[in-house]
């Protein structure tokens, strides 16, 4: 206990301010449903989050978005552990053959109103595994996408910018 | 013939051995050609001989060529750091070869994966369920790895089936391959009678994405970033193995200044996902705070990779013949006040996890994995470390890490303790060697040695920070390549957690999984 309290106050507070920016691409439809998730749930978020056969440095940049330092909770947007909470998926990978039903009932799971947010470069194209016997392709042709989170993978700061630019009424 | 001692050695075991060829084509391998009637035999008396489980076990489509498929399988010499292949071609007409699984259970893996991928059929392997290209999506009798495949010839699909235990009380719980973290896809199939676990059953290959596949007809420049993205996290160990391959097979050796710049990021590479592991078994134990102090250092070394390189996860960094990003004086300089802050820091927390008592009750003869199992099923790396088997490339093919006498980091009692203390001593063994490289970096030193892509075959390997990742390469005529081999350690190891967790209970499985923290993308290519 002495230990974590001594950590605790000689590391003070290590959260940085970040200011929304809009770095990624929102769809056409975005913009309308943007209007009814901010009717809805105000400036709080829940987001499932799918992996379709990611490298795997998106889901670790996406939890590094959830440490002190980029702290995207204090945001209000939280990543929840069941489809049945969340608002929005976030899909990473290109969307291999496996994964495919489990990306569709993944998101059927979810309750309305609900959007797909894609992150990371083989979640929107396939990316360098486009051209691949076991891939499908890009996300947006299977479910209805509204933003676009881009980078290979895209750093902690631009995931909590763009999520910020996108709730930002 | 080369290597007399080695052909005496098995013929001790073996009294017909006879091989086709034995050749050196490298300083640290050694390719035994045999007839198809003496593979399994003289596999057999290698893996007895070496104490070696199978490293890499694979197939070539080499129809077009010779009329025939190839199998090869690798096994590690210690003793005298070289690699040696034992190979036999065999007629493409209803292709198959004596199954080595019931006699060496670590080349069943790989044997499936040859029987899915190519249609080659290991005769007599007692369970040939497909891994990656699973039945419900994928029509049987297609093979993509074969020369010939050009897209999915309808078939009829099946059915997965998944091994049942019987008996009165005994209940399944079956999880995934969606799960509750932000973490990737893979299934487990508990069986439990009461609260102990009494059989797990993994199956992966949820993440397939055919890598090994679109890495032929690329040039190895080009392959280099498809290389960085087969496991996000050992970004720097796969872009290292792949590149050394394709050196080897040019004839290109690299500057000093690169070879000690490799093993800067290699390092940086293992520190912060052994900080990531620590933080995850604290979290996974309910221990929040050191948690959070683990995500931040992790921090720190992603941010240090992004200062000195444009690259969080050490990516674009590596190309064929060096590297690309310089350590110069100012960054040094960096590169040492960010370790000094990030030693303290480290203490601290272990300091925090040693002196909680709920903590190591919790890890302590957890999830015990022994060195017996871990032997028999063939495990490397980290794991196979902390069951007290010496296994680590970075001792025995030095390479620049005999300038810093490297320390390897072995544990016995092959629990969860012994996982996270393996991690625990590694990560101070790094910037141990970070700041011993440091040192002998030039100011401005020659960074990358050009050279074309030659037609070869070679194998390329790096101590990523779960174990050794190995990619065989071979490159046509033109330089382009013609088959891409890649096994992480993942692909070996993912069978010693179906083990370790047996009489634990459930509530302690994502502590044992986390201890182990394999690939899944890593092991489903």
């Amino acid at each position: 206990m002495i230990h974590i309290l001594k950590t605790r106050i000689l590391k003070g507070v290590v959260t940085r301010h970040i200011e929304p920016e809009l770095t990624g691409q929102i769809e056409s439809s975005g913009s309308e449903l943007k209007t009814l998730i901010l009717k809805k749930f105000g400036r709080s978020l829940h987001i499932r989050e799918v992996d379709t056969g990611s490298c795997g440095a998106c889901e670790s940049e996406i939890i590094s978005a959830n440490n002190p330092i980029y702290d995207l909770q204090r945001f209000g947007i939280n990543f929840v552990a069941t489809p049945r909470h969340a608002d929005a998926l976030m899909v990473t990978g290109p969307v291999s053959k496996n994964m495919l039903l489990a990306l569709k009932k993944t998101y059927e799971a979810m309750p309305e109103p609900k959007f797909v947010i894609t992150c990371g470069d083989c979640a929107l194209n396939g990316g360098l595994f486009k051209d691949s016997y076991y891939t499908e392709g890009a996300v947006k042709d299977i479910l209805p996408v509204v933003l676009h989170i881009p980078g290979c993978p895209p750093s902690p700061l631009m995931i909590v910018q763009t999520l910020l630019a996108f709730l930002q009424s | 013939m080369d290597c007399p001692e080695i052909i005496s050695g098995i013929k001790k075991e073996f009294t017909g051995f006879n091989p086709l060829c034995v050749s050196r084509p490298y300083a640290d391998e050694v390719v035994i050609k045999v007839n198809p009637p003496d593979f399994k035999n003289t596999c057999l008396v290698l893996h007895k001989i070496l104490s070696s489980p199978v490293m890499a076990l694979f197939a070539l489509d080499e129809r077009r060529k010779t009329g025939s498929f190839a199998i090869n399988c690798v096994f590690v010499d210690f003793r005298n750091s070289r690699w040696i292949t034992v190979t036999m071609d065999i007629p493409q007409e209803d292709p198959g070869f004596d199954s080595l699984a019931k006699s060496m259970h670590s080349a069943s893996l790989f044997e499936r994966e040859i029987w899915e991928a190519f249609g080659v059929k290991p005769k007599g392997h007692p369970d040939l369920r497909r891994l990656r290209l699973h039945d419900e999506v994928w029509p049987q009798g297609n093979y993509p790895l074969r020369k010939d495949f050009n897209g999915i010839n309808p078939q009829a699909l099946g059915e997965y089936k998944f091994a049942r235990v019987d008996g009165e009380g005994v209940f399944e719980v079956p999880v995934g391959p969606v799960h509750a973290g932000i973490i990737g896809p893979g299934h487990f199939r508990f069986s439990v009678a009461g609260e102990p676990i009494i059989n797990l059953e993994i199956r992966l290959g949820f993440k397939h994405r055919g890598i090994e596949k679109l890495f032929e007809g690329k040039s190895c420049l080009d392959a280099v970033g498809l290389s960085e993205c087969v496991s996000g996290d050992s970004s720097f160990a796969h872009s290292f193995a792949f590149t050394q391959a394709a050196e080897k097979i040019s004839g290109v050796s690299i500057p000093p200044q690169a070879a000690y710049l490799r093993s800067i990021f290699l390092e940086l590479e293992r520190m912060y996902n052994h900080v990531n592991g620590v933080g995850g078994m604290a979290l996974d134990a309910g221990f929040s705070f050191p948690s959070a102090y683990a995500s931040i250092i992790k921090e720190a070394i992603l941010q240090l990779n992004d200062k000195l390189t444009g690259s969080r996860y050490l990516k674009k960094v590596n190309t064929i013949g060096g590297v690309l990003a310089d350590i110069d004086d100012t960054k040094k300089q960096i590169l040492l006040d960010s370790l000094k802050h990030i030693k303290q820091d480290f203490n601290e927390l272990v300091k925090i996890l040693y002196s909680s008592v709920s903590f190591m009750d919790r890890v302590d003869t957890t999830g015990i994995l022994h060195r017996k199992t871990a032997e028999d099923l063939g495990l490397v790396g980290l794991i196979a470390r902390a069951s007290g088997i010496p296994t680590d490339l970075r001792k025995y093919f030095p390479g620049v890490y005999k300038e810093v006498k490297f320390k390897m980091v072995t544990q016995e009692s092959g629990d969860v303790l012994a996982r996270l203390r393996v991690r625990i001593s590694e990560f101070e063994e790094s910037i141990r060697l970070i700041e011993e490289f440091a040192t002998k970096l030039a100011k401005s030193g020659e960074l990358r040695t050009s050279q074309g892509i030659k037609e070869g075959r070679a194998l390329g390997y790096a101590e990523g920070w779960r174990g050794p990742v190995l990619y065989w390469l071979e490159t046509g005529p033109t330089g382009l390549i013609e088959r891409c081999k890649i096994v992480d350690p993942s692909f070996h190891n993912w069978q010693g957690l179906s083990f370790a967790v047996l009489g634990n209970i459930i509530p302690d499985f994502p502590l044992c999984n986390k201890s182990f923290d394999l690939s899944y993308s890593g092991n489903d290519l």
